[in-house]
């Protein structure tokens, strides 16, 4: 399965919800905001979110800024 | 000093700080701590897969400080809706500060798409503080299209010039029915208290205070020069003139004539 991460194409072998997604990159979901192809997901739902190819998925965080 | 209203709540400080360009988490909770400040700006960024960084959010007490995310970055209006958007998805209360900044030497707020993001974040719920360029009518068209404040911009961000639009925000101030938040381009405390002796409601900084050696003392500094800057512009600046005006009597001096 292809999935466009932050920009990035990776490729994987199974299938994912998006919350084996973050537990495969090691992110915590109170830490990171999911967009799955512009959509916002609300943490609730990263369960039972399954990711198909080609899927674009925007990972983000808050950091320091003015 | 006085409390500060913004969008009906209440804080007892009128320095905001932005949280960007601190040399270490250390020493931004520092600056936060010294600058005494109780709104601090945060920017939202992908997460850099390969190498994340820990929270910036387990440095700050969500108990002591608004959480304000900023829409850096974005070029365009609709940019700016999809970042504030997922700042409020990131679990922050719906405040934002909204920047839409094309040009990349100058970083100049464009007054069409901020007023277009402004409007649209209003119906969703936001409480906008629209960074904005000195302009007074811009200023009105912003209150009107319901932002919280306005800010505008002292000098560039990150120039340490000072309040370089001087004349403007003097009109903008005059105009305002909602905080004005100068902020941009002051680099010392000197000029934070220019800003608030005109009446600026508040300012908001960070270059200045990331980029010294000791940002927490430069944090102090500019919190007494807010305070400073405050106590000025509510005892009443006196008047300017051009002649001398003796402080001193001018009778009962030690000669006949």
């Amino acid at each position: 399965m292809k999935l466009i991460i932050n920009g990035k194409t990776t490729e994987y072998q199974d299938n994912l919800t998006v919350q084996q997604l973050l537990q495969k990159l090691k992110l915590s979901p109170d830490q990171v905001v999911v967009e799955l192809n512009r959509q916002i997901l609300s943490p609730n739902i990263h369960v039972k979110t399954e990711l198909k190819s080609e899927d674009t998925i925007e990972l983000v965080q808050f950091v320091g800024g003015g | 000093m006085d409390q500060l209203i913004i969008a009906g709540r209440i804080f007892n400080s009128r320095l905001l700080v932005g949280t960007g360009k601190f040399s270490s988490n250390q020493a931004m909770v520092a600056a936060m701590e010294h600058s005494g400040s109780e709104i601090v700006t945060v920017a939202l960024r992908r997460v850099d897969i390969d190498n994340p960084d820990d929270s910036l959010l387990s440095h700050i007490d969500p108990e002591r400080y608004l959480l304000l995310p900023n829409t850096s970055g974005a070029r365009d209006a609709e940019e700016a809706v999809r970042l504030a958007r997922l700042a409020r998805a990131a679990g922050c209360e719906p405040w934002v500060k909204l920047e839409v900044t094309p040009d990349p030497y100058y970083l100049l707020p464009d007054p069409i798409e901020t007023l277009k993001a402004a409007e649209i974040l209003v119906k969703e719920g936001f409480v906008v503080l629209p960074y904005m360029p000195a302009d007074p009518v811009l200023a009105r068209h912003l209150e009107e299209a319901g932002t919280a404040t306005v800010m505008p911009l002292g000098a560039p961000i990150g120039t340490n010039r000072g309040v370089r639009t001087r004349d403007l925000i003097a009109i903008i101030i005059e105009q305002a029915n909602v905080p004005v938040i100068v902020d941009a381009g002051l680099g010392a405390p000197s000029h934070s208290a220019e800003a608030m002796e005109m009446g600026a409601d508040a300012v908001l900084v960070n270059t200045a205070l990331a980029d010294t050696a000791d940002p927490a003392m430069m944090a102090q500094a500019f919190r007494k020069g807010v305070e400073a800057g405050r106590e000025a512009y509510l005892a009443g600046l006196g008047a300017q003139r051009q002649q001398a005006e003796a402080s001193s009597p001018l009778t009962g001096f030690l000669r006949n004539n």
